[in-house]
């Protein structure tokens, strides 16, 4: 007998690609974000309240206001369909999309910790011995920076498995397309005698985040113990 | 070639406030005590601070003139800056760490500069290790191989030993005087040790609450200062002979005993203490001590109980700390004859 049949593959799958591209995506803007963050300037708490936005924002409105937005009858939507051949509803990009809104704060979260706990007299160090600004980044900054930045990507990972609201609302429940997991399990209940594979599903949901979880506080907790010596 | 520097800056109620010339090659120390300023124009000079007026020039190079509106950042300016604590980047072993200034380097010296550097910091067995892996001195050696690499015009140690304790502070002096002796680039010495300047600057910028209070001679500048133990003298010595185990040091005024065992013809710097320094109207005989010099009075300073009275023997400056009354005694003033016996010398290679 096999766990799981070709449907619950394929929802596994997609959302697994889904989560994986939205936090690769999302990253540099993160990172960025985080940067900005970290230092003070004018409007720090007014950008600060801004990305922290979909922590709070009902998932099933901001996937309206993606379907209005990227709809492709007008606005950017349309713009982007006649010039660049996007399109972003009804497709597995437009869940890429929601779920890097979603999980964008979870990244920035965890990058800009890292990067305020970080040693500015590296930074100094670094500039002494002739080393611009991307340099410093690229080849001080961020690679100290590396643990809390596998730690925002895992955190935002679990948290795109699960996304429902704004993809149902924005991109539909299209098997193979945008059915992830969470609106597998959904339809499963929909159907009648479907509930012994949202069981299934639902299992499968709770061990890939609890896992990821893990994952992210090993190695949260490396990173202490070496910033303690 | 030479370091120009005047700057002012204020910041809550300290104000830097200095302005001085120094020549190029060999070692100037900034030497003061804690909150003099010293870190604060070594972070100017780096330009890791922008000072509200000022002009610096390095090696010909105006690096900042705020009437100009010149700054130029501090990863333009070819400094090489030693930081109290290293600041070895963790994440790169010994050998990336070396190298890190040597390839963003616009004169980037040879391969062969490497293996030299190397070698002259003794680095050749930690090239492969991780910072947290190594001691405090030995990371210091580290820091200031990479800032070498860099190929600087300019060197700035802000107390590379500060935060070491003794045995660590011993075991890198030699490699500084090492460095001292061949380095062809300027060095900025930032310290609050008298030992340690006395040991290896050549000139000495004394500064005290944001302000230079003296600049000259390590030899001229030196004898006198200190609170606890203050330097009688610091003297530029050759070993000259040996005699009964000890060894004879030649100086511009005469010659001392020593009890260092170097190598006959190798230079030598020595230190007295300016409380081992006897002095009397005629010259003693019978007496254990070894070194009896003939000095001229040049000053005699009052300061309660306590004289200290400066001398000259030949062209070096001793400063003697005798108590009043003994001043009295002799009937010490300038210009007057005498003899200074001395207890003990330190002498370092």
């Amino acid at each position: 007998m096999r766990f799981l049949d070709p449907d619950e593959i394929e929802a596994l799958l997609l959302s697994l690609k889904i989560a994986s591209v939205a936090v690769a995506v999302a990253m540099p803007f993160a990172i960025a974000t985080a940067l900005l963050l970290s230092r003070s300037f004018r409007g720090k708490t007014i950008l600060d309240g801004i990305v922290q936005l979909p922590l709070v924002l009902p998932p099933v409105a901001m996937g309206f206001l993606l379907l209005m937005i990227f709809g492709t009858r007008g606005g950017l939507g349309a713009f982007l369909k006649d010039h660049f051949g996007i399109v972003l509803v009804f497709r597995w990009t437009g869940a890429v999309l929601a779920s890097a809104i979603f999980t964008f704060p979870f990244q920035v979260r965890s990058i800009r910790l890292a990067l305020e706990a970080r040693d500015k007299g590296l930074d100094e160090a670094a500039r002494s011995l002739g080393a611009g600004w991307f340099d410093r980044l690229v080849h001080v900054t961020l690679p100290l920076a590396l643990p809390g930045l596998v730690a925002g990507a895992i955190t935002a990972f679990a948290g795109a498995l699960g996304e429902f609201g704004a993809i149902i609302t924005f991109v539909s429940n299209i098997p193979g397309e945008t059915r992830t997991l969470p609106l597998a399990i959904y339809t499963a209940l929909q159907t009648p005698g479907g509930e012994a594979q949202a069981a299934r599903l639902s299992a499968l949901s709770i061990l890939l985040a609890f896992l990821f979880l893990l994952g992210a506080q090993a190695i949260m907790r490396r990173t202490s113990e070496k910033s303690e010596r | 070639m030479s370091a120009e520097i005047a700057i002012r800056h204020a910041r809550g109620n300290f104000t830097l406030d200095v302005a001085f010339t120094a020549a190029s090659g060999g070692v100037t120390a900034l030497f003061g005590p804690s909150g003099a300023g010293k870190t604060s124009i070594v972070h100017a000079l780096a330009g890791l601070m922008r000072p509200a007026e000022g002009r610096i020039v390095l090696e010909g190079r105006i690096v900042l003139d705020t009437k100009a509106g010149i700054f130029v950042p501090p990863e333009k300016r070819r400094i090489g800056l030693v930081f109290q604590d290293a600041r070895l980047f963790p994440h790169m072993s010994v050998e990336k760490n070396l190298l890190f200034g040597w390839r963003r380097s616009p004169v980037r010296a040879g391969a062969d500069q490497i293996a030299r550097t190397v070698a002259l910091l003794g680095l050749e067995k930690l090239l492969a290790r991780a910072p947290r892996h190594l001691s405090g001195g030995e990371k210091s050696r580290v820091a200031l191989g990479r800032a070498l690499l860099a190929s600087p015009d300019i060197l700035l140690l802000d107390e590379p030993l500060a935060s070491l304790d003794a045995a660590r502070r011993a075991e890198i002096m030699p490699w500084l005087e090492r460095l001292r002796d061949i380095a062809r680039t300027p060095i900025f010495y930032v310290s609050h040790s008298l030992d340690e300047v006395a040991r290896l600057a050549d000139r000495v910028v004394l500064l005290d609450e944001g302000r230079m209070t003296a600049q000259g001679s390590v030899f001229d500048l030196l004898a006198g200062l200190g609170a606890q133990k203050p330097l009688g003298a610091v003297l530029a010595a050759r070993i000259v002979g040996t005699q009964d185990g000890l060894c004879v040091l030649g100086f511009d005024g005469g010659e001392l005993l020593g009890a260092h065992a170097g190598e006959i013809g190798q230079q030598v710097r020595v230190r007295i203490g300016a409380d081992d320094i006897l002095i009397a109207r005629e010259a003693p005989r019978a007496i254990s001590a070894n070194n009896i010099l003939p000095v001229t009075i040049r000053a005699v300073r009052l300061a309660g109980p306590r004289a200290e009275v400066e001398m000259r023997c030949g062209g070096a400056r001793l400063v003697a700390r005798i108590t009043a009354a003994s001043v009295q005694r002799l009937q010490l003033a300038a210009g007057v004859a005498a003899f200074a016996v001395i207890k003990s010398v330190i002498v370092e290679g």
